[in-house]
């Protein structure tokens, strides 16, 4: 019997034009938990595709407990006892719990639904690992750590051996990742093999006996955890040093730049209001953050402040200018930039070439149209001076169509746009989503500048390690409300979790501030 | 300049196809004078001047309602309402010349600003109310035709005379169809300016040149204007067009008007050719819905709209050339597979785009980051095609109908 459950022996998979895994070797030890570390684009994801049997690679073997196997589709990897939790859940959200479970391996006789059994199995399972879900609740009616659970539970019922999450935090609040450890020790413990999938290097450092780490498609090699650090990790994966400390100066706060007073917004899916009665002020020379998990109203009041969505009450003054009901393009003209949430849904015009999108905010201005004509040897220039000025790179220059630009740059791209507009408010909604770790230091560094340089930033986030490290000041949003405000100097990841959760709330000290302030 | 030799290619491509479908259909039906008939079918239209003034005069009045399509296509909308707008522009046109005794070019205006009405009311629902606007554009084409009947046979001048039909002008028994042009208003006629000399042939006049003048005009708007840009944003997406403060409703209606007008203009040059009456029946004119074939062929692109308008003309003016032998139909049998073949542009053009880009190997790590995306989006979408068979929304023409958006649900699309 091999050391080995599963084996990946160099496997290479081409795309036209393109290695996307370029003899690539990943071994996992029965037992262990295997972090696989890279950025995006490095081919984790095609790897776990071959392993799931999506791709055929193109050369390479996969062994099962030494012995070759040949994976020719996801029916193949379940048979071999391997499951996955996905980065987004694959769940039914008016199902139950326990239907979620046994869908497509329901247990039947004669056609006829077993479910008592089945939930004999799942109560058992759930009790085992401590998981605590309960199996007749609704998807759609739990949190999204209980929803990460149920796809957990799914796995088990399967009797899967090796399990592989696809970025399990990424969702999560501090609290929950601390569980989803414990749980995932535990599992361990009872001989199954984990395969942990994830670009962050603290979860790596806690909780990963190995890990493999890939750039650019290949294999850049497998350590032991305890014998390297973050340092050494970051390096093999991005090929440099990263800074990780966001380096930031003295604030030297100006005046109120945004006033946000009293903001509510209607939600859509139901009849509360998603956003009920925000109010805060963002000073120039600050970055103000507004954290809290996702769903938690951010979308809807990012919305209402941009003019892409109406409030049902309250009032928002940008630089003196009442901009409550002021159209999209006023906001702008006011001093507004935005860095949207969803790039491919409002950031960009991905049938549009670079140049026609880094002009999205400003073709109307007279320097890049004339009676109706746009000036294309003008927008040529910007476009060149901008893809220059921010190291926006992709495969043509200027006329590369935005679609076929890498995240990271589509990103940059959207950026440059967003800051060269001179803004006085930058609201820059998860700018560094889904970004490598190079694109996120460099993220980090335009919103610091734009701070430095006077401008108020208002940075709404999920991630707790930008939530520390770049804002002033934090705002914690819990369903749709503020309910805490921190230095971020001042106060700890686990503190921070706590009002995130909902489980703690300064009410009275913002209720008695905003009293003083009115007084 | 890639992407436009490989949409030139996937039409052309479509034509062959369709062609060859074609001639195994004639060989099928008669196989004896397939290759002869099949021969005549692709030369009659050069075949003499006149002939070839019979393919330039239809090809006019289709590239109109082509550029009606194509223009509202780039703007996201689907305009199906082309019949109609022609309709109620080769009304108004011959309202103007007959009633109003109006020269050529003021007819050919109201035609234009008639057209330009009848897209108003579907781009207005769209931009109010969502109201799809294939629905009202459809239902426009019926209340267009219909009205546009009514009126032809019950406008009486003050002497009580039926004044759009021929007993009005000349003693004839024929009161199906509008009154001949060269007695009720010669003026009206569109110039021929010695084009019917040189062709030698009555159907020559200089409409070809207004719709190509109109082609460029258009290719000028949408991609070298602001107006073009933020329309042509709308189309591509919605929301990074609102996002960018560009009035969306507006630039819907405005597309629709824009797309009727050409329509409008296309009924005008038809029947202020003095070759054509207006026939008062009971079907949609097929000039509307030969304008989506031509837009689809021209992957919706203006200038190409007046080559496969020349193309679809040139091929019709062929079919004729195969009877008695063969029915008329299968013209519009080789024209419709085609057009079903040019449907599958967006295929083709995936296809050929893959087979061009293996061409090239060398791999930069740009590339590779590029190609290691795409591939994680055709996962993706394999993914869900596997979970959500059957409720993806319905797509027209490969791009997906847009659906009710729900904007609380940001759905990540980060890889």
């Amino acid at each position: 019997m091999s050391e080995y459950v599963i084996e990946m022996l160099n496997i290479t998979k081409e795309f036209p034009g393109i290695k996307a895994n370029d003899d690539i070797t990943l071994q996992l030890k029965k037992g262990e938990i295997h972090a696989l570390l890279g950025e995006n684009g490095a081919g984790k994801s095609t790897l776990m595709s071959v392993l799931f049997g999506l791709y055929q690679p193109e050369a390479g073997t996969i062994k099962k407990n030494g012995e070759v196997v040949k994976i020719h589709n996801p029916n193949d990897a379940n048979a071999l006892n391997i499951g996955m939790v996905h980065q987004h859940f694959k769940l039914v959200e008016v199902f139950t719990v326990l239907d979620n479970i046994i869908l497509g391996a329901e247990p039947n006789k004669m056609g006829f639904l077993q479910k008592a059994e089945a939930r004999k199995k799942v109560i058992e399972l759930s009790e085992r690992y401590g998981l605590h879900v309960d199996p007749d609740a609704k998807i759609e009616d739990i949190s999204v750590g209980m929803q990460q659970r149920v796809e957990i539970l799914k796995m088990l019922y399967r009797d899967n051996e090796i399990l592989i999450f696809d970025e399990p935090t990424a969702v999560l609040t501090p609290q929950e990742i601390d569980e989803l450890m414990e749980i995932m020790r535990n599992f361990t413990k009872e001989g199954k093999s984990i395969l942990f999938i994830t670009h962050k290097l603290n979860e790596i450092m806690a909780v990963a006996d190995r890990c493999t780490v890939l750039r650019k498609g290949k294999y850049m090699g497998t350590v032991n955890i305890s014998e390297t650090n973050k340092e050494e990790l970051s390096r093999m994966m991005v090929g440099r040093d990263v800074q990780f400390e966001v380096d930031k100066g003295e604030e030297h706060l100006g005046d109120v730049v945004l006033k946000v007073e009293d903001v509510t917004v209607p939600s859509k899916l139901h009849s509360n209001n998603a956003v009920k009665n925000v109010s805060f002020e963002v000073r120039a020379g600050e970055i103000v953050c507004l954290a809290g998990i996702e769903g938690n109203g951010q979308t809807q009041f990012v919305h209402a402040l941009t003019g892409l969505d109406k409030m049902s009450h309250g009032k928002i003054t940008l630089c003196g200018h009442d901009i409550t009901k002021a159209s999209i393009r006023n906001r702008s003209k006011f001093g507004m930039s935005h860095i949207p949430e969803d790039r491919h849904k409002h950031g960009l015009v991905l049938d549009y070439s670079l140049e026609e999108n880094l002009v999205l905010q400003r073709y109307w201005e007279p320097a890049f149209q004339k009676c109706g004509f746009i000036r294309r040897g003008e927008v040529r220039k910007y476009a060149n001076k901008l893809i220059e000025q921010y190291d926006i790179r992709s495969g043509q220059g200027s006329i590369t169509s935005a679609r076929s630009m890498s995240g990271g740059n589509q990103q940059k791209a959207i950026v440059a746009r967003e800051i060269d507009k001179d803004p006085e408010l930058l609201v820059a909604v998860q700018p560094t989503r889904g970004l490598d770790v190079g694109a996120i230091e460099y993220i980090h560094k335009q919103l610091v500048a734009q701070r430095d340089a006077g401008r108020a930033v208002l940075l709404v986030s999920l991630e707790l390690e930008e939530v520390m490290s770049v804002p002033d000041r934090i705002l914690v949003m819990y369903e749709g409300e503020i309910v805490g405000e921190f230095d971020p100097k001042k106060v700890t990841v686990q503190e921070l979790g706590l009002y995130m959760a909902g489980a703690k709330r300064q009410e009275k000290a913002i209720t008695e501030e905003s009293e003083v302030a009115q007084a | 300049m890639r992407k436009g030799i490989i949409s030139v290619l996937s039409s052309v491509i479509s034509i062959l196809v369709g062609l060859l479908f074609g001639l195994l259909l004639l060989l099928l039906v008669n196989s004896g004078a397939a290759f002869s008939k099949f021969g005549e079918l692709l030369t009659a239209g050069v075949s003499s001047s006149a002939k070839l003034a019979k393919v330039l005069y239809q090809a006019a009045p289709l590239v109109m309602t082509g550029l009606s399509v194509a223009f509202a296509f780039k703007t996201g909308l689907f305009n199906i309402g082309a019949s109609g707008q022609y309709t109620v522009g080769a009304f108004a046109a011959l309202i103007f010349a007959i009633i109003f005794q109006m020269p050529w070019w003021v007819c050919l205006i109201a035609a234009m600003v008639a057209g330009g009405i009848w897209g108003f009311f579907p781009g207005l629902f769209k931009a109010l109310f969502n109201v799809n606007e294939v629905i009202t554009s459809i239902m426009l084409n019926w209340i267009g035709m219909f009205a546009v009947n009514l009126s032809l046979m019950n406008i009486k001048n003050a002497a009580g005379k039926l004044i759009m039909l021929p007993p009005a002008w000349v003693n004839s028994p024929i009161k199906d169809r509008t009154a001949d042009l060269s007695y009720a208003n010669p003026s009206a006629i569109i110039p021929k300016a010695g084009l019917d000399k040189l062709f030698d042939s009555n159907y020559m006049n200089i409409s070809i040149f207004i719709a190509i003048l109109f082609a460029v005009v258009l290719w000028v708007v949408l991609n070298r204007t602001t107006f073009g840009y933020e329309l042509k944003a709308c189309g591509n997406n919605k929301n990074a067009s609102i996002y960018a403060g560009i009035n969306a409703k507006r630039n819907i209606v405005l597309s629709m008007v824009i797309a009727g007008a050409m329509a409008g203009v296309g009924g005008g040059l038809y029947y202020l050719s003095g070759t054509a009456a207006y026939n008062i029946q009971k079907v949609l004119l097929p000039m509307g819905f030969n304008g989506i074939s031509v837009a689809l062929l021209a992957t919706s692109n203006p200038i190409g709209t007046i080559f496969s308008a020349l193309f679809i003309s040139y091929i019709q003016v062929g079919g004729e050339s195969l009877q008695p032998v063969f029915a008329k139909e299968m013209i519009d049998i080789i024209i419709a597979v085609i057009i079903y073949l040019s449907a599958f542009a967006l295929l083709t053009k995936t296809i050929l785009g893959r087979f061009i880009k293996t061409d090239k190997t060398n791999v930069n790590d740009d590339k590779a980051v590029e190609a290691e995306a795409a591939a994680e989006q055709q996962k993706e979408a394999e993914l869900k095609a596997n979970e959500g068979a059957g409720i993806l929304p319905p797509t027209v023409e490969g791009e997906t109908v847009p659906v009710e958006e729900n904007s609380e649900e940001s759905e990540d699309k980060a890889e």
